[in-house]
């Protein structure tokens, strides 16, 4: 879907866990999330530190949007 | 040889009986003889070949921990001492796929014996590891069980006995891309003028030199002022208002949905739900924020670091989802969004 967002003219960032399928199906910009059952939140944590967790990595994905890249980009920690 | 091929299974924690969703979380382990569809296999060996042991691993545990449980499933694997090591079928399930393919992969690098996997040609798995390693071509779902686990036998054995494989088309396995020298009846430039002909004509024709399909889009340009753009949010983890009114299926979804968060600064387990039947579903009905930020980006939009939030989300459940319905989705959601003026998008997914 990244791909197809991204075809049609809309810079599109994929926050997903398993990043080796979000390459093959060809997303550019990609944020490594933190597990399949809850990629942008932790029930480990207190719900204080999970949103925490979660904005980090929305602004990683924003800062990912807001960078020039040549070819597709895992933008890790 | 005279004594028999020493087989070693692996499986996923539903395969592997351990249970659903809620134990894709399981770690690795051995277990003497076959197991679930082992039996099958058995069958299908014969006399020529044993399964002496079983290793499973839960799904997400190997996504999530791919370089751990590689090297824990290889040991367990290692164990066992085969001679051959069947892997799935993983049909059209993604992360059981990579998997499979991971393992496969390893053994034949570390322990330098033949591996089988299957899996539907649209699963991940296939474009990561269908160069590297053998993979039986079967349908996206178990009803082709028995089909996947006749061809994945019979490669099997063949490997395990040194036997070349035929041509991809005849074995049912997809192509690895590796060309064999052969004396053909025909020269080149007959083989290509009737295949011209045949074309001309309208009639089948194969060709004998595939072009690989790269399917890539340049990346954009990036947002050059995030505090004036409108972002839109999509998600392929299901998260639907409760109920899902629009039926979005569980697995191979066939629709997407486009709901209003305009006046909404949270989700709540009230108000929203999965539809997603791929993952353990526990942690995002207790908090769709876990799949869809909602809360992070009113935040966002309230402190000016993005212009505003876009105020409809879009949804689909991407569990055995055909690429070519993913794909039509995005081309009809794009259309609303460049219509409605949308400068950034984030997807998430599970």
């Amino acid at each position: 879907m990244a791909k197809e967002i991204e075809r049609a003219g809309i810079p599109a960032v994929h926050v997903c866990t398993i990043v080796p399928i979000s390459k093959t199906v060809g997303a550019n910009r990609i944020v490594p999330a933190i597990a399949i059952p809850h990629p942008l939140g932790d029930p480990t944590r207190t719900p204080d530190k999970e949103k925490a967790l979660r904005r980090k990595l929305v602004e990683k994905a924003l800062e990912a949007l807001q960078t020039g890249i040549d070819g597709q980009t895992v933008f890790g920690d | 040889m005279g004594t028999k091929t020493r087989v070693v299974h692996y499986l996923n924690q539903f395969f592997g009986q351990v249970g659903g969703e809620d134990k894709a979380r399981t770690e690795p382990f051995g277990k003497v003889g076959p197991v679930g569809p082992g039996a099958l296999f058995q069958q299908l060996l014969g006399e020529e070949a044993e399964i002496v042991g079983t290793v499973v691993c839960g799904d997400d545990y190997f996504s999530e921990h791919p370089e751990l449980a590689a090297e824990t499933v290889l040991a367990l694997i290692q164990g066992f001492e085969p001679d051959l090591v069947l892997a799935g079928p993983a049909f059209n399930a993604g992360r059981y796929g990579v998997a499979c393919g991971t393992v496969c992969g390893l053994v034949a690098d570390a322990l330098n014996i033949p591996a089988v996997t299957g899996m539907f040609r649209e699963n991940p798995g296939v474009d990561l590891y269908r160069r590297s390693i053998t993979i039986v071509e079967t349908a996206a779902t178990a009803l082709g069980m028995r089909e996947a686990a006749e061809r994945m036998a019979r490669i099997g054995l063949k490997l395990a006995g040194s036997i070349p494989l035929g041509p991809p088309a005849e074995e049912g396995v997809l192509p690895r891309g590796i060309r064999r020298n052969y004396f053909a009846a025909e020269t080149g430039a007959v083989r290509a003028v009737s295949m011209l002909l045949r074309k001309l004509k309208g009639e089948p024709f194969t060709t004998e030199y595939p072009l690989p399909a790269f399917d890539r889009v340049a990346p954009l340009p990036p947002i050059e002022d995030m505090t004036a753009a409108t972002v839109a949010l999509i998600t392929s983890g299901g998260i639907v208002p409760k109920g899902n009114p629009d039926h979005i299926e569980s697995s191979s979804a066939s629709r997407y949905g486009r709901y209003d968060i305009g006046s909404l600064d949270a989700l709540s387990p009230r108000s929203h739900e999965t539809a997603h039947g791929g993952y353990d579903p526990t942690y995002v009905n207790a908090d769709p924020h876990r799949v869809l930020p909602l809360d992070v980006m009113r935040d966002l939009e309230r402190e000016g670091i993005i212009g505003k939030l876009y105020p409809y989300y879009y949804a689909t459940v991407g569990n055995g989802t055909a690429v070519a319905s993913a794909k039509g989705f995005a081309q009809e959601i794009a259309k609303d969004l460049i219509r409605d003026g949308v400068q950034a998008v984030i997807i998430s997914s599970t």
